[in-house]
């Protein structure tokens, strides 16, 4: 569907992508594309060779010598910045703010870090030329076990954003002790790695004492403070520009060294300066999501009621900068029980920190709560769906509140009637349709809804041409298309009168992309920044004492000639206290598991979601799949290998770090149930940008069991962990 | 990258004497591996010969039957070639499965015979590694070598080879035609072109220095069905964890004869004739096939990540040469 649409009813519709013309033309100008500012010299990183230690000596001259090399920067010589600080921020917001100092000294924190910087006349001579810094160590141990590691965790003062790390309700021990059913399951997710296509990428140009960062970010205003706070400059001296981001998955976050490293050197050379990490340096220096144990423990009546939760979580954390992903904090909306406990629980490592990755808590906590969920009711002999729905709480179970809006249940029902869930086999390891093992699996799906503080600023010129301004990015999403939408129908002009403008930190703050929470705040601050508009023609109309013409453009042009434009702000109200938030979905797996190899491979798949109005058809289903793909990798490939003697991720380019390819996703679908939800904002819609990957794992983690009768506890789920109680199969 | 000077070949024996005068010399062609090994600085050649554009990009009949391959033929066009998928399935297949559609469009014939190991150590220059610089040691032998060898390792070495390929060609009893400097062509049996690392894993083939692969030739396609089974982590765009190139005879009921061939497993493209000898003239049964599958791997070793690999590749061969059988 085109832009050339109709003015009313436009949210909502499956609208193509504004942007996709020039994303599939190649006009889209991506970070390391641009080329202002005169001609840049390009950056490159070298990193240690050490986990942990310092750099007793360091020889660079050979590597100043060589060919078209203008600049080596080490911890010598690395212009002053501001110190990094401790491992925790003193408040929340601080973690998205802080100096993020590069060659800061001579210790190394994590393999792979920063300790050099080339900079030369092209990519391949600095590249070449960092190969000739020789540095000594002295190396210090630095020892990376998990079970050591769960022995002598601590609790954090926080979890991520914020978030409370223990609740506890009721009595869990002595309920969990009486209860006749009980299922007490650990499992291990390893270490994960964001993987965005396009790797993190500064172009930074000084003029003056202004810099300009033509970067690729999530949240603009996080990476602008990042790099002044590093800088020591006042914020308003960043500009930072991310018009097109190849995803970002949570990675982008905050600023990383290719930024703080441009701006250095763009200011140290009088010149444009462009650096983006390689694949391989994004594995150890762009975030990851740390490897962990779960244990949950569920204690139920013989009716399947829970009596009992009990959700922990022990997780790995950089020694320098702590990060503590809620991993078992859905859990405290998600299943009613009287009694219950959650807790977060850290170790400390010698990584770089971990990052907000693909849903952060949902994707890795849920794989133990609902394939446990899938353990217990093969225990009571109840189908998973009704043991979900005895469990069914009427408001929230912890925090004593109504849900907004909760339709868990509709979306199984409507999932096993639309997936034929009535087919799943009976029985584990029950059906094979030639060498092919069959299983069904299910799960449920979680995920909070969020607003963060934003605005938007809206113009219209005398022909009636809209346009907006907000510093939101669109990371592939779509929110240049939902914007446009949402002008449109706000102003009721056509879309093609409607121009988006995004990702200038000189446009007015947003949220940005992250959280799940960019498409409701933007997209509510853009239209309140629409009925302010509207406001002000209608004074202005009243002023002129003449009365409104037919259409917009003609009321404009007569009353304002010079254009109109007004800005709508929003901020969270009292809705989070009042109800508790959340989208909700279902996951249906079907996987066939070859009988003599043990390889599993996904045959279909569905999710049907109810999160809020849903603003374009097309694209959120695209987004929903997007997750599902993630699950699918979560669940069967996706591994980050830690070589404990090297402290390195072994793994660490595309052809050995597994994401799901286009052959492991066939047939996935995901459909949205009608909602509306009054409490979270006027367009009645949620944020759904991680809503997709909540969930997806254990479905087909589910469906792996009930394909071979086989329950692997440590993911992903690769076929060497099925081989050993695969039976043979006579030829 | 270091900075290196490029030649692009005019004739065949040119860049045979090109690259045979200088030490730092090397062919390049699809580039598919040796840019990557470059950016890295794991190959670090002074100069390149271009031989992408030499005239040896032909499928041509050989008088017996066979099929003359040019060493530049892509791999995507061999995978279709119509002979080859009517008289070499299991070429076609095994081609197919290997890599993705961008890289079967550059890589060439000669060059995925001479392709690297994906050994993840060899990869990081922090890491020790005797393929790489000899005598540092093997990161693999005692750190996560899950795709490591099961077969033909040695205790300085146990990357294995990652074509498919080749593994397909070995089944096939290809040979591999050379010029060398001296001038001289000669046809190497695919088993011997490519060595196992005992200690001097940095040794990979039979080739000397300067001496080009022109072609394969493909013998007229032994009797039976032929299967390439690749068992992989994901459904595309991944090494085998183990593969079985398999060719079996067993008209009624009886096998006549068996071509047996793995990948993945070793340091080279693994024939076994152990599991040839159990299978030939036997009943073509599963207790046959599960006591060929043994042979094959009587003596592997397994390491801490990898041992899986000696039940799934006793699993996919007997599977495979069962499904071969049925003709």
């Amino acid at each position: 569907m085109t832009t050339d649409t109709p003015t009313t009813n436009v949210i909502g519709r499956p609208i193509d992508r504004v942007d996709g013309p020039l994303k599939v033309t190649g006009r889209a100008t991506y970070a390391y594309e641009y080329a202002e500012g005169g001609k840049a010299a390009y950056g490159y990183i070298l990193g240690a060779a050490i986990t942990k230690g310092r750099i007793v000596a360091i020889d660079s001259s050979e590597a100043e010598r060589s060919p078209g090399v203008l600049l080596v920067m080490t911890h010598r010589n690395a212009p002053p910045q501001a110190d990094f600080g401790p491992p925790v921020t003193p408040a929340v917001p601080e973690v998205f703010t802080r100096a993020r100092p590069v060659l800061a000294g001579d210790r190394v924190r994590y393999y792979d870090e920063p300790v050099a910087f080339v900079v030369a006349e092209s990519f391949e001579a600095a590249r070449a030329a960092a190969g000739l810094v020789r540095i000594r160590y002295k190396r210090e141990d630095a020892p990376f076990d998990l079970r050591a590691g769960v022995e002598n965790a601590y609790r954090p003062a926080r979890a991520n954003a914020g978030i409370p790390t223990d609740t506890a309700v009721g009595e869990f021990e002595s309920a969990f002790a009486a209860a006749p059913v009980k299922l007490d399951a650990s499992l291990t997710t390893p270490f994960e790695h964001h993987t965005p296509m396009e790797p993190h990428a500064t172009l930074a140009v000084w003029s003056g004492d202004q810099l300009t960062l033509y970067t690729s970010a999530q949240t603009l205003a996080n990476i602008q403070a990042g790099v002044a706070n590093t800088l020591r400059i006042p914020p308003d001296r960043v500009r930072v520009v991310s018009r097109f981001i190849g995803g970002g998955f949570g990675s982008k976050l905050i600023a990383h060294p290719d930024a703080i490293f441009a701006s250095l050197a763009a200011r140290a050379l009088n010149r444009p300066v462009k650096v983006a990490l390689t694949r391989q340096q994004m594995f150890a220096n762009a975030g990851h999501r740390a490897t962990m144990l779960q244990r949950v423990r569920l204690g139920a009546g013989s009716d399947g009621r829970l009596a009992a939760i009990a959700h922990e979580v022990w997780s790995a954390t950089a020694r320098s900068e702590e990060f503590a992903e809620q991993t078992v904090a859905f859990t405290r909306s998600l299943y009613a029980a009287p009694n219950r406990i959650t807790r977060h629980r850290l170790f400390p490592i010698d990584t770089h920190r971990g990052e907000w990755m693909r849903a952060p808590g949902e994707a890795p906590g849920m794989l133990a709560s609902e394939c446990a969920m899938d353990e217990l009711a093969e225990k009571l002999d109840l189908d998973p769906i009704e043991l979900r729905i005895r469990n069914e709480p009427d408001q929230d179970p912890e925090r004593k509140v109504p849900f907004s809006t909760r339709n868990l249940v509709a979306c199984m029902q409507e999932g096993a009637k639309r997936f034929g869930w009535e087919h799943r086999p009976a029985k584990p390891a029950s059906r094979r349709e030639g060498r092919t093992l069959i299983g069904y699996g299910m799960a449920a799906a979680i995920r909070g809804n969020y607003l963060g503080p934003s605005a938007a600023r809206v113009s219209i010129d005398a022909k009636g041409q809209v346009t907006a301004q907000l510093d939101m990015t669109d990371i592939g999403t779509g929110t240049y298309t939902i914007l446009t939408q949402i002008a449109a129908e706000s102003l009721g002009v056509p879309m093609s009168r409607v121009r988006i403008e995004l990702g200038d930190s000189r446009f007015p703050r947003t949220a940005g992309s992250g959280g799940s929470w960019g498409a409701t705040s933007s997209g509510w601050a853009l239209r309140n920044a629409c009925d302010a508009l509207k406001q002000k023609i209608a004074d202005a109309v009243r002023a002129s004492g003449t009365g409104s013409a037919d259409d917009l453009a003609s009321t404009v042009a007569r009353i304002a000639p010079n254009g109109l434009s007004a800005e709508g702000t929003v901020t969270r109200g009292s809705e989070y206290q009042d109800y508790s938030q959340h989208g909700f979905g279902a996951h249906f797996a079907e996987v066939g598991v070859d009988c003599d190899t043990g390889e599993i491979r996904l045959r279909r798949m569905l999710g049907v979601f109810a999160a809020g109005r849903i603003l374009n058809a097309k694209t959120a289903r695209s987004q929903m799949i997007g997750g599902m793909v993630w699950g699918v990798g979560a669940a069967l490939m996706e591994e980050g290998v830690m070589d404990p003697r090297f402290g390195h991720f072994v793994n660490h380019d595309l052809a050995e770090y597994h994401v799901a390819v286009n052959r492991d996703v066939p047939n996935v679908d995901a459909v949205f149930l009608d909602e509306h939800d009054d409490k979270a904002n006027p367009f009645g819609a949620k944020g759904i940008g991680e809503l997709g990957i909540c969930g997806a794992a254990p479905a087909v983690a589910n469906a792996v069991y009930n394909a071979t009768g086989i329950r692997v506890r440590q993911f992903p789920i690769t076929l060497d962990k099925l081989l050993p109680d695969l039976p043979v199969v006579s030829v | 990258m270091k900075s290196f000077t490029y030649e692009r070949a005019q004739d065949i024996r040119q860049a045979v004497t090109s690259v045979a005068a200088r030490p730092d010399a090397r062919f390049i062609s699809g580039g598919t591996n040796l840019l990557d090994l470059m950016k890295l600085e794991i190959e670090q050649p002074k100069h390149l010969v271009d031989i992408s554009r030499l005239p040896l990009d032909q499928i041509d009949e050989t008088p017996d039957g066979g099929l003359r391959v040019g060493a530049q033929v892509r791999n995507s066009d061999l995978a279709v070639d119509r002979r080859v998928r009517s008289r070499y399935p299991l070429l076609s297949q095994a081609l197919l499965a290997g890599a993705s559609g961008q890289l079967r469009n550059k890589a060439t014939t000669g060059g995925n015979l001479l392709q690297r190991t994906r050994c993840y150590y060899f990869y990081d220059r922090n890491m020790p590694c005797n393929k790489r610089e000899p005598g540092s040691g093997c990161s693999a032998l005692q750190g996560f070598n899950r795709m490591h060898a099961v077969l033909g390792g040695s205790e300085a070495c146990i990357a294995v080879h990652p074509s498919d390929m080749a593994v397909a060609m070995t089944a096939l009893d290809a040979r591999v035609e050379t010029l060398a400097p001296d001038g001289r062509s000669r046809a190497i049996p695919i088993g011997e072109l490519h060595r196992l690392p005992g200690t001097t894993p940095q040794v990979e083939t039979s080739l000397q220095r300067g001496e080009m692969i022109t072609a394969v030739i493909l013998p007229p396609p032994p009797s039976g069905r032929q299967i390439y089974r690749k068992v992989r982590d994901r459904a595309s765009y991944a090494f085998a964890l183990v593969s079985v190139a398999g060719i079996v005879d067993a008209a009624g009921g009886r096998v006549r004869s068996v071509r047996v061939a793995m990948g993945g497993v070793a340091p080279k493209p693994w024939r076994s004739p152990e599991a040839e000898g159990v299978l030939t003239g036997e009943a073509a049964t599963d207790r046959t096939f599960t006591a060929a599958a043994e042979a094959a791997l009587q003596g592997a070793l397994g390491h801490d990540h990898n041992a899986f690999k000696i039940a799934l590749a006793k699993r996919t061969l007997r599977h495979t040469l069962a499904d071969a059988a049925q003709g």
